[in-house]
């Protein structure tokens, strides 16, 4: 029986870890890969770091004017980054004043109210509408959006300004917005709601006093999300919003946004040396960390905040 | 609650109310889409009124009968007596270059009456209207062609044509446009990123996938690429000036590879900073393809020996591919609108040498419509929305070809 003996203990020897080099190769790759978007990240930041630490540094630049000041043009001495703030803070409060009592009321229909057939022609138009290059939103705003503005408020509305770049980004995040909320009205339950209808209320007091207060955090989350959204488009305040940087709270005027600045600046061929190349990675960093918090804050909310049933 | 009151009739009409609320949010997204599209088309079509610089009785050589009327022997004889008698400002020289793209000879009749408008008489659009005027006011139009330009025509003009997309940008006038060289450097820059991120992407979400144990580094990437797909686009554009363009300059511009008299702002740059930002959405939209796949096809597979690798290889990757192209389509058509950072790396305005190939300077289809809708000419608006309706078409494709991938390959799977 000596050759039944001899299988086993190949079997043993079988049973040992084999070495594949092949396997533990692809495996290195595979992990190459994944770094590249931790390099990603890296070379974001220092890209912006590098030259905005050369901006901070530059001789006439302090802090105070770049935190308080009112007007940006550094070439002439002046650091005030508030009145890119404000100006992008207005189109994107514009864009969420339109986006998110749309969205929302889409995002509870269709959650709650459409049927099956409805869905389906409404589903596409919004991808439809997600889809659409904002470029195109761009050109939507001046040729349309503008003029139809002007022919009913007349020559207050100045042929660029906050107040159309703002309505048409609303039109570009009503759909990020509204099906993130039916997203979040979706996974609520049924049995809560069935417990509603069973009490005797409304399709409506269920919604809005049931299925909502459920998904909260989930529609916070999308609040936030459009709002970091929009804070970094930039087509569209670049073609429709204007070109001046100065702290101004009329929407009906011209203003000047981060990313749009950041688009016309270094459009043009301006010096790697230039106080102004310079000052667009400074706005560049201040944008990365704003939108960085908010989408961290979403996903957080998300996160932490999911009402956990049964 | 509180609110759930007795009173029927109350609650029933603020129900009835609420629901029209609803349907009118709904409708607002709707008719967003329907005005894009109907002011677009309202741009694309409409009157113009052309001028000639040049009177067609003084240069014709049958002056007596009408342009559209003439033969091709007497097209042909117009340009050459026109040019040889210097009348206008077609000279020989210019004559022989349209001689050298293509002799007279073998052109057809349409293109020689064309040369004659263009090269010739010079016809140029004075003013132009949109569809909506062109049908409501018609009189009124040509009444102001008789009064303002008595030399002049109307003529219904498209923007679109097929001219239109296989023309080479030219500056100045707004009709001479043509997208070839956009249309050109847009899929050059598509081709790059998919070629960069299509693979990394893919090879990421195996990783994350199959292979990551529940790590902090683990962990940190996969938050960090979500991190990456919220990132404002002009960041990346950014990223890619700093990056592509002046630190790998020697690179980019091809000067390591005996490439001169360029700089970093080339479509090899274009495509590495799109492929970076497309990057994140890849690898999301193929990690949920991999979760989608039970496990039991992995343990089906090692249960009759197979290696981790062979597998993922032979049967989870063959079995989420549908899932994997329809993301990546998705991903490329994001691409395909990316302007802004285009713009930053420095895109070229105005491209007479089309793209061809890694180290020419670029321009795309949606940085001419970024160009086009800032000139101040009315005309120029007419041109950008042509080339938008273009842009459109191309990702209404894309989206057919990705359900295209999700039917077939799922009736290929299904015949299985």
């Amino acid at each position: 029986m000596t050759p039944e003996v001899k299988v086993s203990e190949n079997v043993a020897a079988l049973l040992k870890k084999r070495l594949r080099p092949g396997e533990d190769f692809i495996q290195v790759l595979l992990v190459a890969c994944a770094l590249v978007s931790v390099l990603t990240t890296v070379g974001i930041i220092l890209a912006l770091l590098g030259d905005a630490l050369r901006f901070f540094a530059t001789p006439g630049f302090s802090w105070w004017d770049f935190l308080t000041g009112t007007y940006w043009e550094p070439g002439s001495g002046h650091f005030g980054i508030l009145a890119l703030i404000t100006g992008t803070l207005m189109t994107s409060l514009v864009a969420m004043v339109v986006a998110v009592p749309v969205g929302m009321a889409i995002g509870i229909y269709l959650s709650e109210y459409a049927s099956a057939r409805v869905s389906r022609v409404l589903k596409p138009v919004l991808e439809i509408l997600a889809g659409i290059p904002s470029i195109v939103y761009g050109y939507f705003a001046i040729n349309f959006v503008t003029p139809s503005l002007q022919a009913m408020m007349g020559d207050l509305v100045k042929p660029l300004n906050a107040l159309s770049a703002g309505i048409v980004m609303g039109i570009l995040i009503l759909p990020l917005i509204a099906s993130m909320a039916e997203d979040a009205l979706g996974a609520v339950p049924k049995s809560l709601k069935q417990a509603g209808f069973a009490m005797g209320a409304t399709k409506l007091e269920v919604a809005l006093h049931i299925t909502l207060p459920a998904a909260t955090s989930g529609i916070v989350a999308a609040i936030i999300l459009g709002l970091s959204r929009a804070i970094g488009e930039t087509m569209i305040v670049a073609l429709a919003a204007g070109s001046f940087p100065r702290v101004s709270f009329n929407p009906l005027g011209s203003v000047d946004t981060m990313t749009g600045y950041i688009v016309r600046t270094s459009g043009g061929d301006i010096p790697q040396t230039s106080i102004e190349y310079m000052g667009i990675f400074a706005i560049g960093l201040t944008l990365f960390l704003i939108t960085l918090g908010l989408n961290m804050m979403s996903r957080r909310i998300i996160e932490h905040f999911r009402e956990v049933y049964e | 609650m509180s609110d759930f009151h007795p009173n029927e009739k109350g609650r029933k009409r603020t129900a009835g109310l609420w629901n029209v609320v609803f349907l009118a949010a709904t409708l607002v997204g709707v008719l967003s889409l329907v005005t894009l599209v109907t002011s677009l088309i309202d741009s694309c079509f409409g009157y113009v009124v052309l001028q000639d610089a040049y009177a067609y009785s003084e240069v014709s050589v049958a002056p007596d009968k009408a342009l559209a009327s003439l033969t091709k022997d007497e097209l042909v004889q117009t340009l050459r007596t026109t040019a040889e008698a210097d009348l206008t400002d077609l000279t020989t020289g210019r004559l022989r270059l349209l001689e050298m793209d293509r002799p007279l000879e073998v052109r057809t009749e349409d293109d020689l009456r064309n040369l004659v408008i263009t090269e010739v008489l010079k016809s140029e659009i004075k003013k132009s209207w949109s569809l909506m005027e062109s049908l409501s006011q018609a009189p009124a139009i040509t009444e102001f062609q008789k009064s303002r330009y008595p030399d002049g025509h109307l003529a219904f003009r498209s923007w679109l044509s097929p001219e239109f997309l296989t023309k080479a940008q030219s500056g100045g006038k707004a009709e001479s446009n043509g997208l070839r060289g956009a249309i050109i450097g847009s899929l050059w820059i598509i081709l790059i990123a998919i070629v960069i991120a299509f693979p990394i992407g893919l090879g990421s979400a195996i990783y994350l996938e199959e292979y990551a144990s529940d790590n902090w580094l683990n962990r940190l990437i996969q938050t960090n690429i979500y991190n990456l797909a919220g990132v404002p686009s002009i960041i990346y554009g950014m990223l890619g000036l700093a990056i592509f363009v002046r630190l790998m300059g020697p690179i980019t511009s091809g000067a390591i590879f005996g490439v001169q008299d360029v700089n970093g702002r080339t479509v090899f740059s274009a495509g590495l900073t799109l492929g970076i930002l497309i990057l994140p959405i890849i690898i999301i939209n193929a990690q949920e393809a991999l979760k989608a796949i039970p496990n039991s096809l992995r343990y089906s597979s090692y249960g009759v020996g197979a290696t981790k690798w062979q597998t993922i290889w032979h049967h989870v990757i063959p079995a989420s591919m549908d899932r994997i192209l329809t993301g990546t389509v998705f991903a490329v058509s994001r691409a395909i609108g990316e302007t802004a950072p285009l713009v930053v790396i420095g895109a070229s305005a105005f491209l007479t040498l089309d793209p061809s190939g890694l180290f020419s300077k670029f321009t795309t289809l949606p940085i001419q419509i970024f160009t086009w809708s800032q000139m101040a000419s009315p005309e120029f608006r007419h041109v950008a929305a042509a080339a938008i309706v273009v842009l459109l078409v191309l990702l209404l494709g894309l989206n057919a070809v990705a359900i295209y991938f999700r039917t077939g390959i799922q009736k290929a799977k299904d015949a299985l």
